[in-house]
């Protein structure tokens, strides 16, 4: 489908190379990020998912 | 260090929560009524203003900009007040951008049933009102980020990222995908062309909905589910992860739909994925606010708020499945121009923005007017009416787009089309189109008996104006990480290096879309067959635009037997490129037209804008039959030409010059040929058809597809 314009981004020099560094990109933040969430402290992810609460943390009606 | 007393701004949330009610009903109404013309073409009788192709983009403008537009605001207006522990930034601003806005929505109101349009989807709107836009979201943005900065809590919680990225993102597509050159007070070119232009909208399009429909629900969501389940979300990692992968993957996955065909076998295999890949933050978020119920499903059966949250979250992770499928090749090549995008769209608006809005404004209602919800029975019956209008609007909109596409599609042994006129695979579904307006008639009688139930509500409660609070300040730390601090909790308290970060995110994505995109305009072979539009031509296509043709006719014929079969030679990338804007349309109600030129004669035209029934009969196109009694404007089209001039359409000094001329001669010939038809001089031997607007019009339509059929026959 949509073959009318294949051929027009073929010319582009090096065309390749944008899948190539959107996915490389993609992949190094996608996997620094989970390192990084998953060594977060649970006492400060307590806190700020508590925000919207009040900050209230004698609130006991969450588990 | 002692508390400070302060005051939340109620009054600003109020305002836009009366705004999303009254822009709701008008919106919904308003899509009733262009749903009810499927089945009765004729009952607006012919009055320009209420023809489909204007009242369309009325109703998606006024839902997307005005419904989920307002109702976005009074979350934003009404959480981060709370989130941040403080006042709005400027009282002053927050007033301007209410009404500013709420102007930009009457703007539209009027502008789009009088066929104001730049024609390209969801930012129809003509140069002045685009300007007001920018101005009044750049309003919005400065209040946005001037309260974050004047906060007294240190974290900025989850949901004010959406606010932040939707703000960002929003202004860049805008601004970009309007870029145009005014012809007049209310008329403008784009200025990019033909397959340019598709690229740049269809950029803006698929993020306008991720960026306007989604991350800002998303912001909603993150804050009124866990306030209604009384609960934390369910996994603050999660939205996180939610949070940087939706704003990295979105912005890139839209215009991909178009690219990636373009590219090499493996490159297109490659984009494919990573439009599957935006699954997983979009369920990732879907999970992470339906476990935050976990433990309070109890609650679920009592609370009509927490019903509507569940079907919206349910809504968004259908849609957010559905979407990525769309993008598989084989299934965009079935669903392409059909209904079955409709019904798609239906899921993420009806359900997901519908109905959060819904839930969140029941929530507001009791928390604003200090009272208890006039009626929770109300409420439940609004719920199941809601629900089942969504499933009468999606459920035959997705058996007609599958039925349309299939007869499309099906040929006989000897070669032929099964369904060679158009006309029969629609009459086929128009059953399924009086559903959907039955569906859309219940979602809107459920919407209704909300508006009651809350101004019940509102009568019977008191208003507070100004909510007193009290926080302690922030004391002031140091500008870098201190001891202990995760590099994300310190990003999190540096709002304008945050900012910069999201808007970094979003252009890398927009980056590797636009260098291809800018390059691939030296990249189109030109074919020398191809010539810019009379001026006639030119005058005709912009009545197409004004009428709003595009919304039911494509001008894109794919590379399929069966649409080669029906309409003629695929279209190519080089015949668009005087096109300013580009027509090829996303839904085919009618046929394609892009190869209609020379196809019929001149008073075929003639009689079929008069009244389509006279030519096909069960056609359900509107009539036209102002096109016949209106003169046609010329008083802008040498402006026209030389706007096409400074865009690069070379017209010569001499068509410049004379264009009036040029355009009245061939005006005059074509009244000549409708002389032919014994009938035409009877009826309107006397009126100076020449002048006329339908003229123009048919010179556009005959002149359609046919500058590369000479060089076909040569080259055969």
């Amino acid at each position: 489908m949509l073959r009318y314009i294949k051929h027009h981004l073929d010319s582009i020099s090096d065309v390749e190379i944008y899948p190539i560094i959107s996915l490389l990109l993609f992949f190094i933040v996608f996997v620094t990020m989970l390192i990084y969430v998953y060594k977060i402290p649970k006492t400060s992810i307590e806190e700020v998912s508590n925000l919207p609460l009040d900050n209230d943390l004698n609130n006991n009606s969450h588990e | 260090m002692e508390k400070e007393q302060f005051y939340y701004d109620n009054k600003i949330v109020k305002m836009f929560f009366i705004a999303t009610i009254v822009w709701g009903i008008v919106g919904m109404l308003v899509g009733l009524m262009v749903a009810f013309l499927f089945n009765f073409p004729n009952y607006m009788e012919g009055i320009s203003w209420l023809s489909f192709g204007r009242l369309r983009p009325l109703h998606t403008n006024a839902v997307i900009f005005a419904f989920v537009g307002n109702g976005f605001f009074v979350g934003m207006y009404y959480s981060m007040q709370r989130l941040l522990k403080t006042r709005m930034f400027s009282d002053a601003l927050s007033k301007v951008h209410f009404w500013g806005w709420q102007l930009i929505i009457v703007a539209a109101a009027i502008t789009l049933p009088l066929g104001l349009t730049s024609s390209k989807e969801y930012a129809e709107l003509e140069w002045p009102i685009d300007i007001a836009i920018t101005l009044i979201w750049v309003v919005m943005g400065i209040n946005m980020i001037g309260t974050i900065l004047k906060r007294r809590q240190r974290h900025i919680y989850v949901a004010i990222w959406f606010y932040i990225a939707t703000f960002v993102t929003i202004a860049v597509l805008h601004i970009f995908n309007n870029l145009e050159i005014p012809v007049s007070a209310f008329k403008s070119y784009s200025v990019y062309a033909g397959v340019q232009d598709a690229l740049v909208q269809w950029w803006y399009g698929h993020n306008a909905v991720a960026f306007f429909l989604t991350t800002p629900m998303l912001g909603l969501m993150y804050y009124f589910v866990p306030k209604a389940a009384n609960r934390p979300i369910y996994s603050y990692r999660l939205s996180i992860i939610h949070f940087w992968t939706l704003i990295f993957l979105y912005i890139w996955a839209g215009p991909h739909h178009l690219l990636y065909t373009a590219l090499p076998e493996w490159a297109q295999n490659l984009g494919t994925v990573f439009s599957v890949m935006l699954i997983f933050p979009s369920w990732g978020g879907m999970i992470n606010g339906l476990l935050t119920l976990r433990g309070a499903w109890d609650k679920v059966r009592e609370d009509p708020v927490l019903k509507f949250f569940v079907v919206a979250i349910t809504g968004y992770g259908m849609s957010t499945f559905e979407g990525p499928m769309l993008s598989f090749k084989n299934l965009n090549a079935i669903g392409h121009y059909t209904d079955w995008i409709v019904a798609h769209v239906h899921i993420g608006t009806l359900a997901w923005n519908g109905f959060i809005v819904a839930g969140m404004l029941y929530w507001l209602a009791t928390k604003l007017w200090k009272t208890k919800l006039y009626s929770n029975k109300l409420a439940n019956i609004h719920f199941w009416i809601g629900t089942l209008g969504i499933l009468f609007y999606a459920i035959p909109l997705y058996v007609a787009g599958f039925t349309q596409a299939a007869m499309w599609k099906q040929f006989n042994p000897d070669g032929t089309l099964v369904y060679g006129n158009f006309l029969e695979t629609v009459t086929q579904i128009l059953p399924m189109y009086a559903m959907r307006a039955f569906g859309g008639t219940l979602y809107l009688i459920g919407f209704l008996i909300m508006a009651y139930n809350i101004v019940k509500t509102a009568k019977a409660g008191s208003t507070v104006e100004d909510e007193l609070a009290e926080a302690v300040p922030l004391k002031k730390i140091s500008a870098t990480r201190i001891a202990g601090e995760g590099w994300h909790a310190w990003l999190e308290r540096r709002t304008v290096l945050f900012t910069v970060l999201t808007t970094v995110a979003i252009l890398i994505g927009g980056a590797v879309e636009i260098i291809p995109l800018l390059v691939v305009d030296s990249n189109i072979p030109t074919i020398s067959s191809v010539k810019p539009y009379t001026p006639l031509e030119l005058e005709g296509r912009d009545i197409y635009i004004r009428e709003g043709c595009n919304n039911c006719h494509s001008q894109m014929i794919r590379p399929f037997r069966s649409e080669v079969e029906r309409y003629g030679e695929y279209s190519k990338a080089g015949e668009f490129v005087y096109d300013h804007p580009f027509l090829w349309g996303s839904r085919r109600t009618g046929p394609d037209v892009h190869r209609i030129g020379g196809k019929y004669n001149d008073n075929w035209h003639f009689n079929h804008m008069l009244d389509p029934r006279l030519t096909s009969p069960g056609s359900i196109m509107p009539q036209y039959p102002w096109l016949i009694k209106n003169d046609l404007d010329i008083s802008h089209t040498t402006n026209k030409l030389s706007a096409m001039v400074t865009l690069g359409v070379p017209y010569s000094q001499f068509e410049l010059d004379k264009a009036v001329y040029l355009l009245k001669n061939q005006a005059a010939e074509i009244e000549k040929n409708l002389r032919q038809d014994p009938e035409f001089v009877k009826n309107y031997g006397d009126a100076n058809m020449q002048d006329k607007e339908i003229v123009a019009l048919i010179a556009y339509l005959q002149r359609l597809g046919t500058d590369i059929k000479g060089e076909q026959t040569a080259q055969n």
